[in-house]
């Protein structure tokens, strides 16, 4: 994988902005002249099911990774239909994020383009490793604005068995129940009187968790990826009252506290904090990496 | 006897109760759980919040490094204190300051032991544990948990301490209170959260945790699986993770281990087997069953001689007992250990593994091994006598062997220790001068005085691209 003529391109100087396939809209930019636009080396490099590890260039479109893993029957933790690096710099999970994590603890090594062109590698090739700072969590939802991400190592995750959807009619006190009740839901999406429901292992746990919590099956889940044009992120429990008090239709994430939403979210805090500064100022002093976006978002 | 209050002393007990002075009581901090010897200076015990400001702001304003210490633990040498700095020990707060059983997530302050926090859930009745169980989980902090980004046997399938924590207080070492992370999923800006974790003391103190609770699994099997080689083991790990199950635990102990664990727990462990795998699989009973079958299988495709499913859970107790006090079982072999940390990848664990039984006989040393085999995770544990003239040079000549081969095959120096000053000087076998520039960027940004923990973990630039040993005089 050619990751230096990459770095070349990134260059040592102008405004460079990285693009993968734009499936996922930054919600704010700034207008600001960009040089260049560049794109991260696309392929899979390495694929070890037995290490749970797979090599890949940040611009390989996630499709590519799934089709790859799914012949072991593995996958990746995420979502989209964009590429590997727009899915880590954006940060956000899927709908499962109940079921299989943050997209934070996918990352396991990256190698990423400083403002000096220079490549620089942070984290370890294992599915353990505390071997120096933690680097790699802080590219995860960067927006670019530390480094462009060329390669990465990501853990992959056995598929399981089975996965059904599920619902039922719940308001906020039966959702409790069920959420305490349950053992390791994929998911549950509620909206404030249904709740829906992903359940991932065996089929006949499966089979046996709904009946004896009076489920009924449902075909996939309630909403689609891009029917919503904004997320909220809260603390799961503040869910009820958000839920409660929107004015359209909304489904919220229960347990993890991300509502989908048709209105922005109130209060966000739009500016850098003081180690956020200093960060951008030792990685980027120019502002010269994807400066046309508003960080934090 | 005490030494005369200075400017320091004097500004510092202004805003903390518990300040030690006293040499002897002092000289107990001088070191970790590693045998790498510092010198503390003072020793304050904060209770708040304030007062651990109070102690950071002092130093700042005298240019005094600080070092965080939870329960002295730490096998790296994180928690040694070098040149009289002083040392702000968090076991005083040690209180579970909320638990939101429903959502699973606990504000706990750093100084909480790891396994009270578990014990704290079940005396209220919460059917929910903090998954990170090191071994040392009944004595070390979660604090310091935080800090190394632990790991323990039942990290395989839920993640080490990184994945555990939602967020942090912290206090930065100009003194300043800042809240890294949230109960939300995704706060804005950079992830601090997840740099913070792992940072062994080098970026501020944590004041306080919000920790991620886990469900008690409904349904438990351990089984204990032995073989006649080393590499039919290690091959059946591999093919227990290419069958797509990722086990609750998955570890290994071989022959020498399992001799000595034996002697001391007496847990029915094959004797003349060249290694056992214990392999426990959680979850709902139909799931737990089919793993339990497939991992059957897939050891007696790899010649597994017997395969031990524990009865009820004090058969299920005794095998971890054996596995989790295997540290304190090699006192019956040798008076001292000196136990190591690195990763392979899984499907080199078994030529990594004779490569070690090499290295030290060529030292001539003994080795235990007894890690965590579903991640790769080796942990040599070379065991010697240290009044023996020369030994500790041997120790050290085939640690740094051991290190070296591992991150040769493809691995990492360490997996769940940690750097510390141990390893300090090996960073560059894994990183580049510019790699490692990055760290020290944002330990900048974190600390731009360099007060908090100082010469941890970065290889100081003169020693970059050029492995050396922690500076003379560091080892005992
Ligand atoms: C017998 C034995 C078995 C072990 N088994 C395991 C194992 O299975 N897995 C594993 O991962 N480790 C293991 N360890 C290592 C050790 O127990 C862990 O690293 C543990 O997390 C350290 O916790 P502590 O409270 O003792 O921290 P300490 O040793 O006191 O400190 C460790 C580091 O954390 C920093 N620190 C402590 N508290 C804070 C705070 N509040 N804020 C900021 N920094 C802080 C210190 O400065 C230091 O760098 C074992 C150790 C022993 C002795």
């Amino acid at each position: 994988m050619d990751l230096t003529g990459f770095a070349e391109r990134v260059g040592t100087s102008g405004t460079v902005s990285i693009r993968g396939r734009s499936s996922r809209t930054v919600e704010r930019t700034v207008n600001v002249d960009i040089d260049r636009v560049v794109t991260a080396p696309n392929g899979v490099v390495e694929y070890h099911p037995d290490e749970m590890t797979i090599t890949c260039g940040a611009g390989t479109p996630l499709e590519s990774i799934r089709n790859v893993t799914a012949e072991n029957g593995q996958s990746v933790a995420l979502p989209g239909s964009g590429t590997v690096g727009g899915a880590l710099s954006v940060g956000r999970s899927g709908i499962d994020r109940l079921g299989v994590g943050p997209v934070r603890d996918t990352l396991l090594q990256a190698t990423f383009v400083d403002h000096r062109g220079e490549l620089i590698t942070v984290g370890g090739p294992t599915v353990k490793n505390v071997s120096g700072f933690d680097l790699a969590r802080l590219l995860v939802g960067s927006f670019g604005r530390l480094g462009f991400i060329a390669r990465v190592i990501l853990r992959t995750r056995p598929v399981p068995r089975a996965s059904s959807w599920f619902e039922t009619d719940a308001d906020w006190s039966r959702v409790v129940e069920l959420q305490t009740v349950l053992y390791r839901p994929a998911a549950l999406l509620w909206n404030g009187d249904r709740l829906a429901i992903r359940l991932d292992g065996d089929p006949d746990d499966i089979a046996e968790s709904s009946r004896r919590f009076g489920l009924s099956p449902r075909t996939g889940a309630p909403f689609a990826e891009n029917e919503f044009t904004h997320r909220w992120s809260v603390a799961p429990i503040e869910v009820p009252a958000i839920v409660r008090s929107a004015r359209a239709p909304v489904w919220a994430e229960v347990g993890v506290g991300i509502v989908h939403h048709v209105e922005p979210q109130p209060s966000r805090r739009g500016t850098p904090n003081r180690i956020e500064l200093r960060l951008l100022d030792e990685f980027d002093p120019d502002r010269r990496l994807n400066p046309d976006v508003v960080f934090p978002q | 006897m005490t030494r005369p209050a200075d400017d320091f002393i004097v500004d510092l007990t202004r805003g903390v109760s518990h300040v030690h002075r006293n040499p002897i009581e002092v000289s107990l901090f001088d070191h970790d759980a590693s045998t790498i010897e510092g010198r503390a200076g003072v020793v304050v015990y904060p209770t708040s919040l304030d007062e651990v400001v109070h102690v950071v702001t002092t130093c700042n304003r005298h240019g005094r490094p600080f070092v965080a210490r939870g329960a002295g633990t730490g096998l790296a040498g994180g928690a040694t204190p070098l040149d009289g700095a002083l040392v702000i020990c968090l076991t005083k707060m040690n209180r579970v300051l909320s638990v939101d059983p429903v959502n699973r997530l606990a504000w706990v302050e750093p100084g909480v032991l790891n396994l009270d926090l578990s014990r704290h859930m079940a005396a209220m009745g919460h059917d929910l544990h903090f998954a990170p169980d090191p071994s040392s989980q009944q004595s070390c902090t979660v604090g310091g948990n935080v800090a190394n980004n632990s790991g323990g046997p039942h990290c395989l399938a839920d993640g080490v301490t990184s994945a555990h924590v939602l967020a942090l207080e912290v206090v930065l070492s100009d003194g300043q209170v800042v809240v890294l992370g949230g109960e939300e999923p995704e706060p804005d800006g950079l992830d601090l959260r997840g740099a913070f974790v792992g940072s062994e003391g080098m970026f501020g103190i944590a004041t306080k945790v919000c920790v991620r609770l886990t469900q008690n699994p409904p349904t438990v099997r351990t089984m204990l699986l032995d073989f006649t080689s080393v590499r039919d083991g290690a091959d059946t790990v591999s093919s227990i993770i290419a069958a797509g199950m990722v086990p609750a635990a998955l570890e290994m102990m071989d022959a020498l281990c399992i001799e000595a664990v034996e002697q001391y727990v007496h847990a029915g462990l094959p004797l003349d087997a060249a290694a056992v795998l214990l392999v426990e699989v959680t979850g709902l009973a139909h799931d737990v069953d089919a793993q339990a079958e497939r991992v059957a299988e897939i050891g007696r495709e790899h010649r597994a001689r017997t395969i031990r499913v524990a009865r009820d859970e004090a058969e299920r107790a005794l095998l971890w007992k054996g596995r989790k006090t295997a540290f304190g079982a090699v006192a019956r072999i040798k008076p001292n250990y000196y136990l190591h940390d690195t990763v392979v990848p899984r499907r080199r664990l078994p030529e990594v593994l004779d490569e070690i039984y090499r290295i030290v006989d060529r030292h001539d040393l003994l080795v235990l091994n007894v890690f965590h085999a579903g991640d790769g995770n080796l942990h040599p544990l070379l065991v010697f006598d240290k009044r023996e003239p020369g030994v500790m040079e041997r120790v050290h000549a085939a640690g740094e062997e051991i290190v070296r081969a591992s991150v040769a095959a493809g691995g990492v120096l360490s997996g769940e220790h940690g750097i510390g000053l141990e390893k300090r000087d090996y960073m560059s076998l894994m990183f580049s001068e510019l790699d490692l520039e990055a760290q020290a960027a944002v330990r900048r940004s974190f600390d731009p005085s360099g007060l908090a923990n100082p010469f941890k973990v970065l290889p100081s630039p003169a020693s970059c691209g050029d492995v050396q040993h922690v500076p003379e005089g560091a080892w005992i």
